[in-house]
């Protein structure tokens, strides 16, 4: 059995086994630190940087560094928040996010911190890029305005030789994730409805099957983002 | 001296727009037009998104009947999902549109009499206009207890909306095929047995309150309600099966002036065949006609007016009481007369009341089968009843999901030839000859659109179709170039 080491987050005594993940062993001991491409289960990837804590002072992401015995890990401070709503802000200006006639809004994780965080207007210009809507798989229309690029696709939705049905296309800010075409055949209905449920946006979405939620049963309509791990405290 | 007169913005309307209107020497208007000042473009920005984001998508375009939108266009996607022309739904998931749909009808068709229309009726036209406004009425000693009836009027509706819709304004209730979500027991009950005055029965009472009220005002001021504006025109809307009001869904009729049938009962499916529009380089806004009339002779009025002309009977009770006095006040044939739009809007009000009432009693409402589909299609045309008139949705999608084409033919778009002529027709009345033009006067104009209740932001959608002319002059002023563009788009040397 793995050793048990003591550390803190803003000054509260956590436990967590040796080698966790900051991110993870936060988690464990009720505490909520926000992410966008992080999931439990999947090895990370430091994609998002929402997760960024100070470690003596120093920026790192959670979701990539182990914890220590000792470490005293810094994550609520307006200072950081501010950083994680300029990540955010910065998301938003760089996609075409019009939640308004978004299925996924209520359920959108960048839309609910978002609201977490209070963003109203970005401090950063629009980009307004030109991006299309690639619905030429049976199953599912992926829509490049939205997406992040947090790879989670990537990372969780894999065939049953474990490789990744989902894989970047281009470089830069072209980059846009895209179904392998050797492999498009191996999204089963339960892999596309899984691939739905982790995009923590509306980049991806079963085809014809919108706005099956009524407002009011959607995920962040009644319990807001962070809450099921701050509610147990 | 030749002048123009220039009423911007025309208030009390929603969206933006203006009136111009041109007096020559001797003062007699030679000109007048209800310009649309304001453009939105949703057919071309809903190109290339999924059909089933149409019903949210489009909706936004307005915030005052979204539901009319939503509705509108989830009709047309039904259709594509296969899901039938309106009447192929589950009982629960046509019912619950329909008490959405009503909901929307008290609330829109209160907030315009109450709020827009009834300061110019109870405070009078020439009143100063600090307080002829809603606030002004509510202020009134006489008619206070009815601001407030208009506000909880408009409350009722829009907590029926969001019951059924999940929002006030742009809910997302109606889905392709059906309804996302069913009628609670608490909430029915809620609305059937709420405290006073947030109850159907109370509705109902104050609705046909609002009629009598009118028709009190229309025996005091008959000369005037009659003869404000008072033109022969055609009417068009959809009329149920058995010709009954229905705002929902039914089959497209026509009446000219005289009441005789000019689109008998034909299936809104083929509308293309009935309608076209014609554009004009001075708004934004399109003018439809019938193509068996053509352009001069077939435009029509839509709306309160138009569909009491249009239908045989309303089938709740009070309301037909109701509709058989309007009927009996011009023998039966077709009002003309713009001013009664109010009396029809009002009866209308009554019978979406009666209509709550009627489905809230359905156990329908609570079903748990809400969405059909059947066999995919590439087009969906979806036409609807909204408060202002018959609005027409026409999609087209490619084999991956995705608009092609999108059609709005907005109700307020229907009424542009009509209100162009009732502002024509007021403007010659009060202006014509006179040395001075007062704001009495311009809100004399006013009033005469407002009868239609207009809103201008939903109306305007035409893109790449203005017709335009663009003359190259050098310096000497000679024309080195010209070039222009029709109506149909295409450009010419």
């Amino acid at each position: 059995m793995s050793k048990q080491i003591t550390f803190t987050i803003d000054g509260e005594t956590c436990k967590a086994e040796e080698g966790t993940y900051i991110l993870d062993a936060a988690r464990k001991n009720n505490k909520y630190i926000p992410t966008l491409c992080n999931l439990e289960g999947i090895p990370p990837k430091g994609a998002c940087r929402m997760c960024t804590v100070k470690i003596n002072g120093k920026l790192v992401t959670s979701c990539t560094t182990r914890v220590t015995d000792g470490m005293q890990i810094e994550s609520e401070d307006p200072g950081l928040d501010d950083l994680r709503k300029s990540i955010l802000e910065m998301l938003f200006v760089e996609g075409n996010h019009l939640c308004p006639s978004c299925e996924k809004s209520g359920s959108c994780e960048l839309q609910a911190l978002a609201y977490r965080y209070r963003m109203t207007v970005p401090r950063y210009p629009f980009f307004f890029p030109r991006r299309n809507i690639d619905s030429t798989h049976p199953k599912i229309i992926k829509d490049h305005n939205r997406c992040i690029l947090c790879k989670r696709c990537i990372r969780a939705i894999k065939d049953q030789n474990g490789k990744s049905i989902f894989a970047f296309l281009n470089r830069g800010h072209h980059t846009k994730i895209y179904v392998d075409p050797d492999l498009a055949d191996k999204l089963t209905d339960e892999l596309a409805d899984r691939a739905v449920e982790i995009c923590p946006v509306g980049a991806i979405m079963k085809r014809g099957d919108g706005f099956k939620d009524p407002i009011g049963e959607r995920k962040y309509d009644k319990q807001p983002i962070g809450s099921e791990l701050e509610q147990q405290l | 001296m030749a002048q123009k007169v220039t009423i911007s913005p025309v208030t009390r309307v929603e969206g933006h727009g203006k009136v111009t209107i041109k007096l020559d020497d001797e003062g007699h208007v030679t000109q007048s037009r209800f310009h649309i000042v304001e453009f939105r473009g949703f057919e071309r920005f809903v190109q290339g998104r999924p059909y089933w984001e149409a019903p949210v998508l489009v909706q936004r375009l307005c915030g005052i009947c979204p539901v009319s939108h939503h509705l509108g266009a989830a009709k047309a996607v039904d259709m594509i999902v296969g899901a039938g022309a309106g009447d192929g739904l589950t009982p629960t998931g046509e019912k619950m549109r329909r008490l959405m749909h009503y909901g929307q009808i008290l609330q829109s068709h209160a907030l315009h009499f109450f709020h827009l229309t009834s300061p110019d009726l109870l405070l009078g036209i020439d009143a100063d206009p600090a307080v002829r406004n809603v606030i002004g009425v509510a202020r009134s000693p006489d008619y206070k207890d009815l601001a407030v009836q208009g506000v909880m009027m408009r409350k009722f509706g829009q907590e029926i909306i969001e019951a059924t819709a999940g929002k006030k304004i742009h809910g997302t209730g109606a889905i392709p095929g059906g309804i996302n979500k069913s009628l609670s027991l608490e909430e029915r009950d809620r609305f059937l047995k709420g405290k006073d005055p947030l109850n159907a029965d109370t509705m109902i009472d104050w609705a046909e309150a609002a009629v009598a009220l009118f028709r009190d005002y229309h025996q005091k001021h008959r000369e005037m309600i009659d003869g404000y504006s008072q033109f022969p025109s055609n009417h068009l809307s959809l009329v149920g099966r058995d010709g009954a009001l229905d705002l929902y869904h039914g089959k497209l009729r026509a009446v000219d002036a005289d009441g005789k049938k000019i689109l008998n009962d034909v299936n809104y499916q083929d509308y293309l065949s009935h309608i076209a529009e014609e554009v004009r380089s001075w708004t934004y806004m399109k003018f439809p006609f019938l193509t068996n009339l053509g352009n001069e002779k077939g435009w029509y009025r839509v709306g309160p007016l138009a569909r009491l002309n249009t239908c045989d009977f309303i089938p709740t009770p009070r309301a037909q009481k109701a509709f058989e006095e309007f009927k009996a006040y011009t023998g039966g044939k077709p009002d003309n007369m713009c001013m009664h739009t109010h009396w029809a809007r009002l009866i209308e009000a009554l019978f979406a009341a009666e209509s709550i009432k009627e489905l809230l009693e359905d156990p329908d409402l609570q079903g748990e089968d809400r969405v059909v589909k059947g066999t995919r299609q590439n087009e969906g045309i979806g036409l609807i009843e909204a408060p202002r008139g018959t609005l027409f949705h026409h999609y087209r999608v490619n084999e991956f999901d995705q608009i092609q084409m999108a059609n709005l033919i907005v109700s307020t778009t229907n009424n542009n030839q009509a209100m162009n002529e009732a502002v024509g027709q007021v403007a010659r009345r009060e202006m014509d000859g006179q040395k001075t033009i007062t704001e009495p006067m311009m809100n004399a104009v006013e009033v005469a659109i407002r009868a239609y209740d207009p809103c201008l932001s939903c109306a305007t959608h035409a893109l790449g179709k203005m017709p335009l002319e663009i003359t190259l002059l050098n310096h000497n002023e000679e024309v080195v170039d010209r070039k222009s563009r029709h109506t149909n788009g295409v450009q010419q040397n």
